[in-house]
C-alpha cells in the first residue's frame, strides 16, 4: 500500500487498531471484572468468546439481521456463564479447572456447530463514520467506529458507577471479598457468584459477536487467537476496575497494530517483534505499578487465586 | 424482602427491645455433643451475660439462635412465640443481630460502604452525599467513631471491634449478641462501649445477650448471668446474687488455684535493640519513629497503647514483614532483617496479632504449623527429606503439653477456635531455645484459665533468660507481667516507667497521647 502520510501513518494506524481491536478485548474484561468482583475466576470466557462468535455469526446468516446476531451471542454467553456458575456452586469445585473445561467445550462446540458458516457471508454490524470531517481515507479508515465499541465504553462506565452506588454493585463485592460477612448479612453469595458469571459470560458472547459481525468480520477457527485468555488477565492488570479495562483494552489493541503499521510504512526488518508488543507492554506496566509492600490493590478477597 | 417468618395468624412483635428464650436447645455435630439440652431466657430490655470456658459451646448456642446451625433438638422463642429460624437472614428480619468474634466486615469496602450495604432497606441507587450526611449525623451522637472514608481492612483490631458494635445500634438491631465485644478495647473505651449499650438497654430499646470472660463486665453491666460448661448449662442467675468466686466456680467446675511463677534474675546483656527506625503506618499517612528501644535478656518490656498507635506496625517491622525507611535493628549485637536464618540464629520467636492470619498457614494441618521452627531442622544441621512420623509424634506431644483442644491434628489449623491457634502457635514458638520473645496480645480473645496458663509461659521463658518484648492492649497484663513499660502513642515510644514505679493514672495519661 502506498502512503503519502509518511510516519503520520503510524499513530494513525494504532489509533484505529485500538478502536478496532479493542471491543471484543473490552467486553470479556469488563465480564471478567463483574465475574471476579463476585469472588469467582471464570477462565472459560476464551470459549465463550468463540462459541458467541460462531452462534453470532450463524444467526446473523440465517436471520439476516446482525443486531438479533449480537443478541444471540449474549444469549449463549449467558448460558455458558450459568453453566459455569452452578457447577462451581457446588462444594469443592474448582473454579479454574471448570473454567478450562468450559474454555475447551466452547470452542470445540463452536467448531462442531460452526462448520457449515464458514463459507456464506453475513451482513456486518454497523460502524458510525467519525472520521467524516477528514478527506484522508486513512483517517476515515481509522475512526470508523463501531456501535458496539461505544456500547462498550457507557457498559464501563456504567459498571464503574454501578459498583460504587448501586445495591447490587456493594452487593456483589460484598460477595466477592469477604463470603463470611455476605452470609452475615443474610446474602446468598452462590447465587450470586451465579448470576455475576452468567452475565460476566453474556458480555463475552457480545465480545463474540464483534469478532465474527465486524472484525475481522467472518466466521472461521482461528477467529479469537486467544484473545478471550489475554482479557482474563488484563483484569488483573486493570485492577479490576472496569474503567481501567477500557483503557487496558484500548493499550492492548494500540499496541497489536504497531506491527501491521511499521511493516506498511516500509519497516521490512524485526516487525515481527512489534507483534509481541501487546503483552511486553502489558508485563512492563504490570511491574511498573506493583508494589513490594502491598498485595494487589483491589483484588477480591474471595478471589481463589490471591487467595 | 421477605416478610419477618411468624407463626400463621400471629400479631406482630411488640415494639421495643425483644425478649428471647431457648428451651432445651441441643446441637450435635456428628458424634460430638456442642450444646446439651440448654434453656435460658433473656427479658426485653435486660443484659444477659453467657459465661464459660473456651469451647463450653457459647458460640455454638448463639449460632443456633441466629440461624446460622438449625438445632438438632429444642425451640425458640422470640417476642414469646415460638419461631423457627432458618437462617441468619430471618434473624435480621426480626431484628435480631450479632456482633461476632470474627469480624464480618468486608475488608476492601469503607466504613461507610459497610454500614449502608448491612441495612436491609439500602436503596437501589445510593446516594453518597445524602448517606455520607446522614452516617455523619449518627456517628456525630454515638460515644464512639470510627472515620467513615477508611477501607476497613485499614483499621486497627480495636477499631473494626467498635465498628462492628455501631453497626447494630446502626441496623435498630432490638435484640443483640455481642460474642465478646471488649476484648480489644481498652478498659475505658469498653465502660464506654458497655455502658452505651446497657443505657439503651434500661431506656427499653434492645435486650443484650453477651459472650465474656470478664467477670468485672458481668458485674458492672449484666443483669442476668447463665454459665455454660462442656455444652451444658451449669448455672443461672442474677448477677446481684453472685459473686466473682461463684461465677469462676460454675465455669471451671472445681476452684482451681493458680500460682503465678515467681520471677527470678536480673537483666542481662542488650538482645534486641532499635535505633532510630522509621516506616509507615498502616495507613501509609503517618511515620512510625522509634528512636531507641532496647530489650535485654531476662526481662519482659511491655509496650501499651490504645490499638492503632503504631503497635501492630511495630509488630511489622519486627517480623520482617514491613520494610523501614530508616534506622537500624540489632539482636546480640548483629544487624537483623528477620530473615529465617538470623531468627534461627539468634532463637528469636513471635506471637503475632490474629495468628492465623500472621503466624499460621490457615490450610495447613495443625502438625504442619506447629512443626515451622524444626521441620528442616536436624539438630543444627538443615535435612532436606522430611520426617513426617517424627513431626506428628513431636506435633502430638505439644499439642497435648499446651492442650490445644483440637478434634483432628491432621485437619487445617484454620478449623481450630481462636484460643486453640494461639496455643498452638505459642506451642511452636515456646519450644526450644527462645532468646527472644516478642509478642503481641497473646491473651486476645481467651478464657482465664488459659491466660494464666500462658502469661506464666512467657515469665517461665523470661525467667530462663529470654527477653521478652509485650505489645499488649490489655493494660493489667502489660502491669501483671512487666519489668519494665512503655508507652506508645502516635506511632512513637512517649513515656517509660520501670514497673514497680508504675501507676495506672500515669500510664493512662501517656495512652491518651500527652507527654
Amino acid at each position: 500500500m502506498e502512503s503519502d502520510l509518511g510516519l503520520w501513518a503510524i499513530p494513525l494506524a494504532v489509533i484505529g487498531g485500538a478502536i478496532r481491536v479493542s471491543t471484543p478485548i473490552l467486553f470479556v474484561s469488563l465480564g471478567e471484572t463483574l465475574t471476579e468482583r463476585s469472588g469467582r475466576i471464570n477462565l472459560g470466557l476464551e470459549g465463550t468468546l468463540v462459541f458467541g462468535a460462531m452462534a453470532a455469526y450463524a444467526t446473523a446468516v440465517l436471520s439476516g439481521s446482525p443486531w438479533l446476531g449480537v443478541l444471540v451471542g449474549a444469549l449463549c454467553g449467558a448460558v455458558f456463564g450459568l453453566i459455569h456458575g452452578v457447577i462451581c456452586s457446588i462444594p469443592k469445585v474448582n473454579d479454574i479447572a471448570i473454567g478450562i473445561a468450559m474454555m475447551l467445550l466452547g470452542t470445540g462446540l463452536a467448531f462442531y456447530f460452526g462448520k457449515p458458516f464458514i463459507q456464506p457471508v453475513a451482513p456486518d454490524l454497523p460502524a458510525i463514520p467519525l472520521g467524516w470531517w477528514s478527506d484522508l481515507p486513512q483517517v476515515q479508515a481509522a475512526l470508523n467506529v463501531n456501535v458496539l465499541f461505544v456500547i462498550g465504553l457507557i457498559a464501563a462506565l456504567a459498571l464503574a458507577w454501578a459498583l460504587r452506588a448501586t445495591r447490587p454493585g456493594l452487593i456483589l463485592r460484598v460477595v466477592g471479598d469477604s463470603t463470611d460477612a455476605a452470609r452475615a448479612m443474610g446474602l446468598r453469595p452462590a447465587m450470586i457468584r451465579t448470576m455475576a458469571t452468567a452475565i460476566g459470560g453474556a458480555f463475552a458472547g457480545i465480545g463474540g459477536s464483534y469478532l465474527s459481525l465486524y472484525y475481522p468480520g467472518s466466521w472461521n477457527e482461528g477467529i479469537s487467537s486467544g484473545q478471550g485468555l489475554m482479557a482474563v488477565a488484563l483484569v488483573i492488570f486493570a485492577r479490576w476496575s472496569p474503567i481501567n479495562c477500557f483503557w487496558a483494552a484500548l493499550l492492548f489493541g494500540g499496541a497489536g497494530a504497531l506491527g501491521p503499521a511499521l511493516q506498511s510504512v516500509g519497516v521490512t526488518q524485526g516487525y515481527y517483534l512489534f507483534y509481541a508488543a501487546p503483552y511486553i507492554l502489558t508485563l512492563g506496566v504490570l511491574i511498573a505499578t506493583s508494589s513490594t509492600s502491598r498485595a494487589l490493590t483491589g483484588a477480591p478477597g474471595e478471589l481463589s487465586i490471591t487467595k | 424482602m421477605r416478610p419477618a417468618p411468624t407463626a400463621i395468624g400471629a400479631e406482630p412483635l411488640p415494639p421495643g427491645a425483644l425478649g428471647i428464650e431457648t428451651v432445651g436447645m441441643t446441637m450435635r455435630f456428628g458424634n460430638f455433643t456442642a450444646l446439651e439440652d440448654v434453656s435460658l431466657r433473656v427479658s426485653p430490655g435486660t443484659f444477659h451475660a453467657l459465661l464459660g470456658e473456651n469451647g463450653a459451646g457459647k458460640s455454638t448456642l448463639v449460632k443456633c439462635i441466629m440461624g446460622f446451625y438449625h438445632a438438632t433438638a429444642g425451640q425458640l422463642l422470640v417476642g414469646g412465640r415460638e419461631i423457627e429460624i432458618a437462617d441468619p437472614r430471618d434473624a435480621r428480619a426480626l431484628s435480631m443481630g450479632m456482633v461476632y468474634q470474627h469480624f464480618t466486615l468486608v475488608p476492601s469496602l469503607t466504613v461507610a460502604e459497610n454500614l449502608v450495604i448491612s441495612r436491609a432497606d439500602a436503596p437501589g441507587i445510593i446516594d453518597w452525599g445524602k448517606e455520607l450526611e446522614e452516617l455523619e449525623a449518627f456517628m456525630a451522637s454515638m460515644p464512639f467513631r470510627v472515620p467513615l472514608e477508611q477501607p476497613v481492612n485499614r483499621l486497627a483490631a480495636g477499631e473494626k471491634q467498635k465498628l462492628e458494635i455501631l453497626k447494630q445500634l446502626y441496623l435498630g438491631s432490638r435484640f443483640v449478641i455481642l460474642d465478646e465485644p471488649t476484648s480489644v478495647l481498652t478498659p475505658d473505651e469498653a465502660d464506654e462501649v458497655l455502658g452505651h449499650v446497657r443505657g439503651l438497654c434500661t431506656a427499653g430499646e434492645i435486650s443484650v445477650l453477651m459472650i465474656t470472660h470478664k467477670f468485672r463486665e458481668v458485674t458492672a453491666f449484666a443483669d442476668e448471668v447463665s454459665v455454660l460448661r462442656k455444652g451444658r448449662l451449669v448455672g443461672q442467675g442474677k448477677v446481684a446474687d453472685l459473686t466473682h468466686e461463684q461465677m469462676a466456680e460454675m465455669m471451671i467446675g472445681v476452684e482451681k488455684e493458680y500460682r503465678p511463677v515467681e520471677r527470678s534474675g536480673s537483666p542481662g546483656k542488650l538482645v534486641l535493640e532499635l535505633e532510630n527506625v522509621r516506616a509507615t503506618d498502616r495507613s501509609g499517612l503517618k511515620e512510625i519513629a522509634l528512636d531507641n528501644l532496647t530489650v535485654r535478656a531476662g526481662e519482659i518490656v511491655g509496650i501499651a497503647g490504645i490499638s492503632g498507635n503504631g503497635q501492630m506496625e511495630l509488630m511489622e517491622i519486627l517480623t520482617g514483614q514491613r520494610s523501614t525507611s530508616a534506622g537500624q535493628i540489632r539482636v546480640e549485637g548483629e544487624p537483623y532483617k528477620a530473615t529465617r536464618a538470623e531468627s534461627q540464629a539468634h532463637s528469636v520467636r513471635y506471637l503475632p496479632e490474629e495468628p492465623l492470619r500472621n503466624a499460621c498457614a490457615p490450610r495447613m494441618s495443625v502438625i504442619e504449623n506447629i512443626a515451622f521452627r524444626s521441620f528442616d531442622r536436624n539438630a543444627d544441621q538443615q535435612r532436606f527429606w522430611l520426617t513426617p512420623a517424627e513431626m506428628k509424634r513431636r506435633g502430638n506431644e505439644l499439642i497435648s503439653a499446651f492442650k490445644v483442644k483440637v478434634a483432628e491434628p491432621e485437619g487445617p489449623i484454620a478449623a481450630l477456635s481462636g484460643g486453640n491457634v494461639q496455643r498452638a502457635v505459642l506451642a511452636r514458638e515456646l519450644t526450644g531455645d527462645v532468646r527472644l520473645l516478642i509478642i503481641s496480645n497473646p491473651c486476645f480473645g481467651l478464657d482465664f484459665a488459659a491466660v494464666a496458663e500462658i502469661r506464666a509461659r512467657i515469665v517461665a521463658a523470661r525467667n530462663a533468660g529470654a527477653g521478652v518484648l509485650l505489645m499488649s492492649e490489655d493494660l493489667d497484663e502489660i502491669m501483671e507481667l512487666s519489668d519494665r513499660i512503655l508507652v506508645m502513642s502516635d506511632g512513637r515510644i512517649n513515656f517509660e516507667v520501670a514497673a514497680q514505679n508504675a501507676t495506672l493514672a500515669e500510664i493512662g495519661h501517656h495512652m491518651g497521647g500527652h507527654a
